[in-house]
């Protein structure tokens, strides 16, 4: 059986491909992509322009390099700040166990059902289209650590009973030391696979509330883009690569992270099962 | 006794969701910048008109109270507690005055959970049966096609779908309305044939992309129950392979995707808001939205906080249900 699946190589292409766009692209953009009236307006794609510019004057294959940028900014931040709370407390819920695990179990259950986007419309809402995309990064971390606490929390408890960590509890080693150089090294694995997924769910969040015009404004992010390119009437225009680039890419993207989420949790486990 | 202690967990976890969400709707206003009166007043003298200063002070009074924004934090918290549990009074919408938000959400929320429970019923019967029949015969060309198909679409954002058929059938290919407009009388066949037929692109929408996701996780379940024990021997004794499919394999896989449905109504809905807000369709999103768009505080919070209690309550009643569907916790 072939270790790496063509589902992991095809989607770490698509992801890396979407790197490249996002990191490396924006730091070559000539000038500001998202001022108004930089290039003549409406030119159809040529070399000068890849997909041409829109009715604001704006270049679109640099404004869309500049939305990917903030839109993987989002996904990124707030995936490493929610695994690595959900790892945390999985962790330690799972294996201290007793009256700690049933709190910090019962807290992630409900975090877990609390509806988070109409709790998001809400703030973005009273915050008028000023709300900064850390304001929105943060809420979306406190309503996505309990995911991976949850899974954490039942692989500590799985883990606890096995050999080393009696061995290493035996020895005297502090409930620290056991999680962070016993446990933690077991959960890597896995945690990036829920990692990558928490990139998307994140994304996926902000530009849902940029669609309707409710992220921040001044921003370009991937769902901005679209949110602008609706409110300028891109349709009736006829802008297509205006509105379907974005369109296009959060699809492509988030297949991408989906590929390699799920791929790398398969690869991981039948690594781990030869083991 | 099992299903006492599993009905008390639930009940406990429902409770404090919606505590735990009542709070925060109630919270977020008054810490975030700027205070919903303020937004309001501005809103008016933009418009033009020129007030004299007894008159903003006056009204500045009127709206603090509608809004429920008189007296200590504490009294304020147990009014609106007492709102949104018992009374479901959040006073008059200010952008369709006189007219109680209580009307326009009980107006709104049958649309809603109209339109989120039809796409759940029809992705969740139509994906767990194609789901069952791609893994039961798992070697197929036919079962591969579709498990790859259902993983392209399913990472797809409800509202992103949304948009690209909105694009795609009400725009370039107009078969299908840009706007979301009902005739006929409430209740007639000519009304529900127009809600149908308003309603097509949404529902699709949220069907497509969870679609993907019930087939997904029921080809996997169906793989690892059909090579159990009991159905191999149900094979052995020579029963009809279709009713090995039904009565041994589906009939346990299907066990966990209960599980999973009541947990994704939560998701469910919210993609719902942003796709209703998109089509205009005239349910909980769309009215949050007017909401937001028009500075009417009471019909903001006032919506979204059923939309928690709305949640929790569909996610409760499926949790519930539960136990008389699965015999191993019933009789456990």
């Amino acid at each position: 059986m072939r270790l790496v699946k063509p589902r992991l190589v095809v989607g770490l292409v698509i992801v890396g491909v979407f790197l490249v766009l996002g990191v490396i692209a924006p730091l070559f953009a000539p000038e500001d992509p998202t001022a108004w009236n930089t290039y003549f307006r409406n030119k159809p794609p040529s070399s000068l322009h890849l997909m041409g510019t829109n009715n604001l004057g704006q270049d679109i294959f640099w404004l869309l390099t500049w939305s990917i940028r903030n839109s993987l900014w989002i996904g990124l931040s707030v995936a490493a700040l929610a695994t690595a709370i959900g790892v945390l407390v999985g962790m330690l819920a799972g294996f201290v166990g007793g009256f700690l695990d049933r709190v910090l179990t019962l807290c992630m259950d409900v975090v877990i059902a609390v509806p988070s986007l109409p709790i998001l419309i809400l703030i973005s809402a009273l915050l008028g289209g000023n709300a900064s995309l850390v304001i929105i990064a943060m809420v979306l971390v406190i309503f996505n650590w309990p995911w991976p606490g949850r899974q954490a929390r039942a692989m500590a408890l799985s883990l606890r009973e096995r050999e080393f960590i009696n061995v290493a509890q035996a020895s005297g080693e502090s409930t620290a030391k056991i999680l962070i150089l016993e446990i933690l090294p077991f959960m890597l694995g896995w945690a990036l696979a829920n990692f990558v997924n928490t990139i998307l769910v994140a994304i996926a969040a902000e530009s849902g509330l940029a669609i309707i015009g409710l992220s921040s404004l001044k921003e370009a992010t991937l769902g901005t883009m679209i949110y602008w390119a609706m409110q300028h009437q891109a349709l009736l225009l006829e802008q297509w690569f205006w509105i379907l680039s974005p369109i296009l890419s959060i699809m492509l993207l988030f297949i991408g992270l989906f590929l390699v989420s799920t791929g790398w949790s398969d690869y991981f486990a039948t690594r781990r099962g030869r083991q | 006794m099992h299903v006492i202690r599993f009905l008390a967990t639930r009940i406990i976890v429902y409770l404090l969701v919606v505590w735990i969400g009542v709070t925060i709707v109630f919270f977020v206003p008054r810490f975030v910048p700027g205070n919903p009166v303020d937004a309001m007043l501005g809103k008016m003298m933009s418009q033009g008109t020129n007030m004299d200063p007894k008159l903003v002070a006056s009204m500045r009074q009127t709206l603090t109270e509608l809004f429920g924004l008189e007296g200590t934090l504490w009294e304020q918290y147990s009014a609106f507690l007492t709102r949104v549990l018992l009374t479901r009074d959040f006073g008059p919408s200010l952008s369709y005055y006189p007219t109680p938000v209580s009307m326009l959400i009980g107006r709104a929320l049958p649309w809603s959970l109209g339109l989120m429970l039809t796409a759940l019923a029809i992705s969740w019967t139509l994906g767990n049966f194609i789901g069952l029949l791609a893994g039961y015969h798992n070697k197929s060309i036919a079962s591969k096609a579709i498990e790859t198909t259902a993983m392209l679409v399913y990472p797809i954002p409800y509202y992103i779908l949304a948009l690209l058929l909105v694009i795609l059938f009400a725009y370039v290919w107009p078969v299908f309305p840009f706007v979301f407009q009902v005739s006929g009388a409430p209740g007639t066949w000519q009304w529900m044939v127009s809600v149908a037929y308003n309603s097509f692109l949404p529902l699709m929408s949220i069907v497509i992309v969870s679609l993907g996701w019930w087939i997904i996780s029921m080809k996997a379940l169906a793989i690892d129950t059909k090579e159990e024990d009991f159905v191999q021997f149900a094979r052995y004794r020579g029963a009809n392979d279709n009713k090995v499919m039904i009565r041994y394999v589906a009939r346990t896989a299907i066990l966990p995707q209960i599980t999973v449905l009541a947990l994704s109504i939560g998701g469910v809905f919210g993609g719902s808001l942003i796709t209703e807000i998109l089509f205009g369709y005239p349910g909980m999103g769309s009215l949050i939205y007017k909401a937001i768009l028009g500075s009417d505080y009471n019909l903001m919070v006032g919506a979204i906080s059923l939309s928690i209690v709305a949640v929790a309550t569909a996610t409760l009643v499926l949790d519930i249900l539960y136990p008389f569907i699965d015999p191993r916790i019933r009789y456990n």
